[in-house]
């Protein structure tokens, strides 16, 4: 089996987990999220854990197995909507949670991963967002300095991979997965379907599989929708505005 | 007679020109793309990912792989394109865009906008309002004129947490429009039927010309 093929979630993270560990998973909402990897690491029982993502799950779902399973000491995300636990859990002090502009936070993972320690940025200038960060003036504009993020450990999920580790997202499932691959110490990458080297098209390929350590077939595939949003078939209906 | 929410998002309809990139917030401003004049080519930007935001889709053709920043389901178009959250909010940050319209629990007269906190509620998240309002071209904001105990939300100063300082250009409540100049003032600019001036300035703590 070649060098960075796993059979599956648990054995692509032996080895790899410690308790008071930063974990990166990809996803919005929970388009794009690593299943197995997030079950996997429920599973392992580790604690005190780190966690950077957009969102920590919604209830029932994703990486709110996690956080019900006490193994969550601090979440750095944008939005903790969509989750009474996370809310519950922040409430009694049980979670810490550092808010990001989506936006930063994208770019502080981005910047982990491309060796750029720190940036600064127009977001969230004049809000508590700069508070106890550096800001300063550039061409007039009024920037924050933000710093980069890495994980020990970065979860992620792609469409198709190959041996090498070289990686395809699909549609809106790609969101934090790209940067989150480039910034983990470790970077584990779930597939829905692993090929052979070849014969994805080497100009297609969105992550080189320089940034991947691990792969492994996904078998659970869930993909649960937040919200079903659809439209009615009419005999003249007009299907060139843009909805949603 | 106040504007309706309808009438309101046509308003706001009418600040998009033709070969517009534009990000719409959630709720009112979501209603904007049913209201583009037909013919007029407009491309749509969704945060978490995508240029080219197409309608709902039909039942059998959901894809959980397809979803705006609301979390639902759509459908992508013949000009549409997928990137990565870091490349999205580089178009929005990087000025790329040429209009955002959103949402406001306050507005002030200078231009500040605070709409992800109240202060003794749980805070859900700013997800991607700061960058938009830092990044945008051209900020719109849609909101009701009052709250439902009929204090003013357009004010002299948000009493919120700021989203952003001095970033909106144009307000637009059921009562008014407002030119802002940032960082400036603000201009009454019209005024829905049968609304007097006198009722606005009853209704507004901001001051404006």
């Amino acid at each position: 089996m070649p060098r960075k093929i796993f059979p599956n979630a648990a054995a692509a993270l032996d080895g790899l987990l410690f308790d008071g560990m930063t974990v990166m998973a990809g996803g919005f909402g929970l388009c794009g999220i690593p299943e197995d990897l997030i079950l996997a690491l429920r599973d392992s029982g580790v604690e005190d854990l780190t966690v950077i993502g957009n969102n920590v799950g919604c209830d029932q779902h994703g990486l709110w197995h996690v956080l019900a399973n006490h193994q969550i000491r601090k979440v750095i995300l944008s939005y903790a909507g969509d989750n009474k636990l996370l809310e519950q859990s922040f409430l009694t002090g049980e979670i810490e949670i550092e808010f990001n502009p989506q936006g930063t936070l994208a770019e502080r993972i981005r910047a982990g991963g491309a060796g750029i320690l720190a940036f600064y940025t127009r977001t969230g200038y004049g809000t508590v967002i700069a508070e106890g960060k550096e800001t300063k003036q550039f061409g007039g504009k009024g920037c924050v300095l933000e710093t980069a993020l890495t994980a020990d450990v970065s979860l992620v999920k792609a469409w198709k991979g190959d041996s090498e580790g070289n990686l395809i997202y699909r549609k809106t499932a790609r969101n934090f997965n790209p940067m989150m691959a480039t910034a983990g110490a470790v970077t584990v990458a779930e597939v829905e379907l692993l090929v052979d080297v070849g014969d994805l098209h080497p100009d297609h390929i969105h992550t080189p599989g320089i940034f991947v350590d691990r792969i492994f077939r996904g078998v659970r595939h869930e993909k649960h929708i937040e919200r079903r949003a659809t439209r009615e078939r009419a005999p003249s209906s007009d299907a060139s505005g843009a909805g949603g | 007679m106040p504007w309706t929410r309808e009438q309101m998002a046509a308003r706001a309809a009418r600040e998009v020109k033709d070969g517009f990139y534009v990000n719409l917030g959630i709720g009112i401003p979501t209603q904007v793309a049913n209201v583009l004049p037909p013919g007029m080519q407009v491309t749509l930007q969704s945060e978490n990912g995508m240029l080219g935001m197409g309608p709902f889709p039909y039942p059998e053709d959901i894809d959980p792989d397809l979803i705006n920043a609301g979390k639902q389901t759509i459908t992508e178009l013949a000009h549409s394109s997928y990137f990565s959250s870091a490349d999205s909010f580089g178009m929005i940050r990087g000025g790329h865009i040429d209009l955002t319209i959103l949402g406001s629990l306050q507005v002030a007269e200078n231009g500040d906008l605070a709409n992800w906190m109240v202060p003794g509620k749980m805070i859900k998240g700013m997800g991607g309002a700061m960058d938009l309002v830092a990044g945008v071209q051209r900020v719109v904001v849609l909101m009701e004129h009052v709250e439902k105990s009929g204090a003013p939300k357009f004010k002299r100063r948000c009493t919120l947490p700021l989203t952003g300082a001095a970033v909106v250009d144009l307000l637009i409540t059921d009562l008014a429009v407002f030119g802002i100049e940032r960082g400036g003032g603000a201009t009454l600019l019209e005024m829905a039927p049968g609304t007097s001036l006198d009722e606005i300035r009853a209704k507004t703590e901001a001051s404006f010309r």
